[in-house]
């Protein structure tokens, strides 16, 4: 069957990508193991025909190869997801970050600023 | 010398709470030294903190030359994250009350005394600054006060205490609000959210009606295109809010 032929190839090929790209240091394995998972239960299902025909007729899907891409459909968004909620913790940090930064400055100004400044009797007796 | 004496020495060197205004800004070179002068005209005592939001404007310089200490953040956050800033800046500095007067002078600095009073009287940790309920009605377009009123309707159910204007920027909070603040204020559009914030921080909520200016120059960050994501986004927010959440660790 063409179709599972070319998803074993592909999924061979992700396989191939994914560990590639941790090998050079460009994806950290903890992103990568979902990507791992996907391209991995695509083989499998691509290669085990009978077990993809048990699926299929389990799911009530009358082209097995149906089955292949509701998986990798369910997959996909299952990463699309977990990159959403990645992204959310970024851009928490950087705003932490951004926050503390003009914080920092400010306070670096401020001392830089304070020993030209000589300090004024009416602003120290400003409260009573 | 011990605690409880070194408690009254505390006190007694600052029988007058320290205060700071939080001036969130972006590109409000135009209006912003008038918001400083005005802060500083009321109370010569207020240290006025503009945090300039990553103007490419002269805001942060025209801020410093009025008289205000100013934070500049390097990237624009949006007015949540300014907000917080100032916040934070609060919080280190030990500041004992902290109001929030918008940089465009649309809040009237005058106002500031009303705004302040439960407050310093100990009988709000939040006071927000409405246009309606009472004094000169305010004249918002017509869509804007429908959404400020299903805002305000919703909020109320959800904090169990009538609120008529939660889209108010113009607020005071005591020590217990600067350390919530601090730690945990929304992102984008924060002030209906921030409400409930208070409210689940465990802050008495007040309202205080007071005098709004129509903006006297720059434009309104809500603008049409970007309307409807800020009524969606608010919706869900107090949807999700609805449901307990674990408290907020501040670092993961």
């Amino acid at each position: 069957m063409p179709v599972q032929l070319f998803a074993a190839l592909a999924s061979v090929a992700l396989l191939g990508v994914v560990i590639e790209l941790i090998r050079a240091r460009k994806l950290r394995e903890r992103y990568a193991i979902l990507w791992l998972a996907t391209a991995g239960v695509i083989l499998v299902f691509a290669v085990w025909r009978s077990g993809l025909h048990e699926l299929s007729k389990g799911l009530g899907i009358a082209y097995p190869p149906n089955a292949l891409f509701a998986l990798a459909m369910l997959f996909v968004i299952v990463l699309l997801l977990h990159y959403s909620t990645v992204i959310s913790k970024l851009s928490d940090r950087s705003t932490t970050l951004t926050q503390r930064l003009a914080l920092m400055e400010e306070r670096l100004r401020e001392l830089e600023g304070q020993p030209k400044q000589v300090p004024q009797l009416r602003d120290v007796n400003r409260r009573p | 010398m011990t605690h409880a004496v070194a408690l009254i020495a505390e006190d007694a060197r600052r029988d007058t709470p320290r205060c700071l205004a939080i001036v969130p800004a972006y590109n409000e070179e135009a209006t912003i030294a008038e918001v400083v002068f005005e802060v500083l005209d009321f109370d010569p005592d207020f240290q006025v903190l503009v945090v300039d939001d990553g103007s490419s404007d002269a805001t942060a310089a025209c801020a410093e030359a009025a008289g205000a200490r100013v934070l500049r953040l390097p990237l624009n956050l949006g007015i949540g994250g300014a907000v917080q800033a100032g916040y934070m800046y609060a919080l280190d500095r030990g500041y004992d009350i902290a109001v929030q007067v918008d940089g465009d002078g649309q809040h009237d600095a005058a106002e500031l005394g009303r705004l302040l009073e439960p407050v310093l009287a100990g009988q709000a940790d939040l006071a927000i600054g409405t246009r309606f309920s009472g004094i000169r009605e305010y004249r918002a377009p017509l869509a804007r006060r429908v959404g400020i009123g299903l805002f305000a309707t919703l909020v109320s159910l959800r904090v169990r205490q009538r609120m008529t204007d939660t889209t108010s920027g113009f607020r005071a909070v005591n020590r217990r609000g600067i350390r919530l603040f601090a730690v945990d204020y929304p992102h984008d559009y924060p002030e209906v959210e921030s409400v409930v914030t208070a409210a689940r921080g465990n802050l008495r909520v007040c309202e205080v009606p007071v005098f709004m200016r129509p903006r006297a120059a720059g434009r309104s960050s809500i603008t049409t295109f970007r309307s409807l994501y800020y009524v969606v986004k608010v919706l869900l927010a107090l949807f999700v809010g609805l449901f307990p959440r674990q408290p907020l660790v501040t670092d993961e």
